[in-house]
This record gives C-alpha cells, sequence and structure tokens, in this order.
C-alpha cells in the first residue's frame, strides 16, 4: 500500500489515491484532496462531508447518493452541484472513505 | 516520500459519451434494470435519456406509475425469496398471486433502500437526466403531457428519437 504526505501528514493511500485508513483523515487533509480534484470546499461542503463520515463510523460502509439525500436530508440535486459530475467518488475521496459499494 | 496520487475521475476531458435506454416493459421488475444503470450513469457525468415506450409508458403515467406489479406467471426462475425453493408454475396463476408477489418484491426493493418506481424518476431527473414520451404509445394510450410526469421533457416521435440518439449508446430493456 503506497504512502503519501498530504497537508504535512504521512497517510496510506490505494492506488486511486484514496485514504485507506479512516482515523489518518483529517480537515487540512480533506481540503487538500478537495483542492486535487477542483472542489472549493464550502460550509455545506463540510456538512456533507462529516456526515458522511459519522454514516460510515456507524454503518461501515460508505453512503450512496441515495442515502447521502434520504437519510442525511443533501438532495441529489445539489450534491451534484457541490460536487459536480460524478458526486459519490469525489465525496468519498474528500472524507477519506471508500467509494460506495451499493448500487443505488 | 511518493507524491500523493490524485484519482483521475475523468471529468476534465470533454466526454461525449451519451446513453439513451429504451424503456419498454411495464412490470415492476423490468422497470428497475433501465433505472439503476441510468442512475449509475448519471452518477459518472454521463448525458442520459430515457425513453418509454409501449407497456414502459406506465413508468410515466401518473395513474399507473405507482401501481406496477410483478407477476411469476411464466416465469420459470420464480423461486421464494432467499430461498432455492421453486414455486409449482400451476400456482402463479392463482387470485391474489400477483398481488403477493408484487408486495414481496416491492419490501425486498425497500429493505435495500432502493426507491419506488416515481421516486427513484424524481431522483434521476434531479442528477440531470432526460425523460421522453414516445409519440404512437401517447396515441394508443390516449394520453397527452398533462397524464404524464410534469417533468417529461416531451413526446417525441421515433424520427425524433433517431435524431436525438446520433452517437448514443442505445440500451433496448
Amino acid at each position: 500500500m503506497p504512502t503519501a504526505t498530504i497537508a504535512g501528514h504521512e497517510v496510506q493511500i490505494n492506488d486511486e489515491g484514496f485514504l485507506t485508513e479512516y482515523d489518518e483523515w483529517s480537515e487540512d487533509i480533506a481540503e487538500e484532496l478537495a483542492k486535487n480534484i477542483g472542489v472549493e470546499m464550502t460550509p455545506r461542503h463540510w456538512e456533507v462531508i462529516k456526515w458522511l463520515r459519522e454514516d460510515y463510523k456507524e454503518k461501515g460502509e460508505t453512503a450512496t447518493t441515495r442515502r447521502v439525500q434520504t437519510v442525511g436530508g443533501f438532495p441529489t440535486k445539489e450534491q451534484f452541484q457541490l460536487f459536480p459530475k460524478k458526486p459519490a467518488k469525489k465525496m468519498a475521496y474528500i472524507a477519506g472513505v471508500p467509494k460506495p459499494h451499493g448500487c443505488v | 516520500m511518493a507524491d500523493a496520487i490524485i484519482p483521475n475521475f475523468g471529468d476534465d476531458e470533454e466526454t461525449d459519451r451519451k446513453f439513451v435506454l429504451i424503456c419498454s416493459k411495464g412490470n415492476l421488475d423490468m422497470a428497475y434494470p433501465g433505472l439503476v444503470l441510468a442512475n449509475a450513469a448519471l452518477g459518472e457525468g454521463i448525458e442520459t435519456h430515457l425513453f418509454f415506450t409501449f407497456w414502459g409508458f406506465d413508468m410515466i403515467t401518473k395513474s399507473r406509475m405507482w401501481d406496477l406489479q410483478f407477476s411469476p406467471v411464466g416465469n420459470t426462475a420464480m423461486h421464494l425469496p432467499g430461498r432455492d425453493t421453486k414455486m409449482p408454475q400451476s400456482l402463479s396463476p392463482m387470485p391474489g398471486m400477483t398481488q403477493m408477489a408484487t408486495k414481496m418484491m416491492k419490501k425486498q426493493i425497500a429493505d435495500l433502500g432502493i426507491p419506488e418506481v416515481p421516486d427513484f424518476l424524481d431522483q434521476i431527473v434531479a442528477a440531470g437526466g432526460h425523460l421522453w414520451a414516445c409519440r404512437m404509445s401517447a396515441d394508443m394510450n390516449q394520453l397527452t403531457e398533462s397524464d404524464l410526469r410534469d417533468d417529461v421533457d416531451g413526446i417525441i416521435n421515433a424520427s425524433d428519437f433517431i435524431e436525438m440518439t446520433d452517437g448514443a449508446q442505445i440500451l433496448f430493456i
């Protein structure tokens, strides 16, 4: 498993660049990851990312966009505005959790 | 110390990939493949269109879209949920069987957190998907735009469809 230095922290990542250790994530890392993929974090972005991390901690798997809407309360349309084109993958990348597993 | 690998989400390059699904079935079980794939394509940033024709028209007809049914009749692969036990074909046309099978399938779908057909279409439209209705089906069923979901982009004929799908990947369901 490769390691990388992100925002001054040495973290473990997979071959796509996703963090693999939940506890190695921090807000300054997220800020840097977001910048890598052209997302500028606003308070609303943080709400989504923090919810996604909380939900992952509780459920042990990454929420799909459906769940981010129905359980998290962030409408689909807004998810596409905040994380354009590929919201599920982009949210997961910034939140330091794996890509979602489910189909819907 | 390695540099961070930055994932390539592939959305910097302009893609002209276009995905078109023809939804021609009005059975509950045959409504879902198109919805699941359309939703997935949109989640990958791909321009996606759904074209509803023949029985698939029920998916976007306001008075019918909540009542799609699943029938075990003629389905030799039908077995009880989560088991290998097959249901005898002779039982499938019995009164109440379709209602029961529909109820069971709806529950299985809901248990996975997957929305009902109209809610699923809401999500697809919110994600930027386009819905189109077939002219011939509308005429056959004597339905107009007011009978269909408000977010249907339009009722189009076969030539419009051919024109619209120039260069698209098409899936007939």
